[in-house]
């Protein structure tokens, strides 16, 4: 198993790459945390993405709410999740869809234990078994101490 | 006699945690668990009634966004405002600091060669709130004052254990040299185990977490030895705020009394863990 954190499937690690792309995309939803902000770009989601020199590709993805497309084109979930909020979406919610789960399915999976971490902790095992959405086997809950 | 930090509480800060106090939901079966862990420390704290409590916790693009990323700053402002993070203020007291022993630590610290930045003014969101709803509940004010300090663990990487480890030990030197009689108690903040982000959301590692516990109560320097990676990959990239714990292990000194742990899956996406220490005169 390699030492480095880009082993690691199903994760966007928020380093120096991944911050100096998503910037603007990043301060786009820093934005949306004043409630005038949020009032201007529900009004015109378009106009308002204009006023951020993000990226097409960035400007697409965010009209699409295409919440792993943001992450891969540096976004970081703690400014993503300030759109989800701006669509009433909560933190739960969001990370059912962005792990292609239904909202009922993924909060079993949560209060069953968890996404196991076997099978989840090297992109080999992933690829090995041929599939992304491999590893929603729940782990066991111990309650310690 | 002078100050002195007679208390240390590590507990998650899941923002659901504040919601589900806010709206009155600490009753029902979902939130039942973990809620009946913080019924000993809400006690605990009562009765130890600390006159500052330092709560080292991080900022999640509220009030730092990423126009300036500081490794650790410490609030030396004379109040914080709970913060709007994107669905309207948490309808929590406004936060009271304590000033004289903020820039106290702050010059204590930095000639103690831990480059701070120093905070006048700042919003604080559920990472802070949210520790001292669990802690005190829901008063019209908190009971005491309370000296935030931010840890970067957004922008990757985040201070090493180690660093974190050394920086507690600076806090606890600071904290003795202060004059004014306070007890001080210090609050370790994040975790556990959580990933909130892309395909691999939603991992728990309650292996990984229990055996950080462990090592945190009995064993810091083999806890402040855990990797960014491996943090990243055993804990999901949000399991990483746990570096914060070990500041406020390190502000209690070599050995501790163990008075009170709980752990719990799930609270939303996260493992929510909880220590009460004291250190050992």
């Amino acid at each position: 198993m390699s030492s480095d954190y880009t082993d690691i499937p199903g994760t966007y690690v928020f380093d120096a790459r991944q911050s100096r792309k998503g910037y603007h995309l990043n301060m786009f939803c820093m934005s949306l945390r004043q409630a005038a902000n949020r009032a201007a770009f529900k009004a015109h989601e378009g106009l308002y993405l204009d006023r951020f020199p993000m990226t097409a590709e960035q400007k697409d993805a965010v009209l699409n709410r295409d919440w792993n497309g943001m992450l891969s084109l540096g976004g970081n979930i703690y400014y993503t999740s300030k759109l989800a909020a701006t669509d009433g979406i909560n933190f739960q919610q969001l990370a059912a869809i962005m792990t292609g789960m239904e909202q009922e399915a993924y909060r079993n999976m949560m209060l069953k234990g968890g996404r196991s971490i076997e099978g989840n902790r090297s992109k080999g095992e992933w690829t090995a078994v041929g599939t992304k959405t491999v590893g929603t086997k729940t782990g066991e809950t111990k309650n310690g101490g | 006699m002078g100050a002195r930090i007679v208390g240390g509480y590590a507990t998650s800060h899941v923002p659901a945690i504040g919601v589900a106090m806010d709206t009155g939901k600490t009753e029902e079966d979902y939130w039942k668990p973990v809620f009946k862990g913080y019924e000993f420390s809400r006690k605990w704290i009562e009765d130890l009634k600390p006159d500052v409590a330092i709560v080292v916790y991080n900022d999640h693009a509220t009030a730092f966004s990423l126009e300036i990323i500081p490794t650790f700053a410490l609030g030396c402002a004379a109040q914080y405002i709970p913060a709007d993070e994107g669905w309207g203020a948490r309808p929590v007291p406004v936060v009271e600091g304590h000033p004289d022993l903020a820039w106290h630590m702050a010059q204590s610290i930095i000639l103690d060669e831990f480059d701070l930045t120093i905070v006048n003014e700042m919003e604080v969101d559920h990472g802070l709130t949210v520790p001292l709803s669990l802690a005190f509940g829901q008063p019209e004010a908190w009971p005491c004052p309370v000296i935030p300090l931010a840890v970067n663990v957004v922008q990757y990487p985040p201070p090493t254990g180690n660093r974190c480890l050394n920086l507690g030990k600076a806090i606890r030197k600071a904290v003795e040299s202060f004059d004014e009689d306070l007890r001080v108690v210090i609050f370790g903040t994040g975790g556990m185990s959580h990933q909130l982000q892309a395909e691999r959301a939603g991992l728990i590692n309650a292996d990984f977490d229990n055996a950080f516990l462990d090592k945190l109560i009995a064993d810091p320097k083999a806890a402040a030895a855990i990797s960014h990676v491996e943090y990243l990959r055993e804990a999901g990239s949000e399991g990483i705020e746990l570096v914060m714990w070990l500041v406020m292990r390190g502000a209690l000194g070599d050995d501790v009394t163990l008075r009170h742990r709980h752990y719990h899956v799930p609270a939303s996406n996260t493992a929510v863990g909880h220590l009460v220490l004291e250190p050992v005169e």
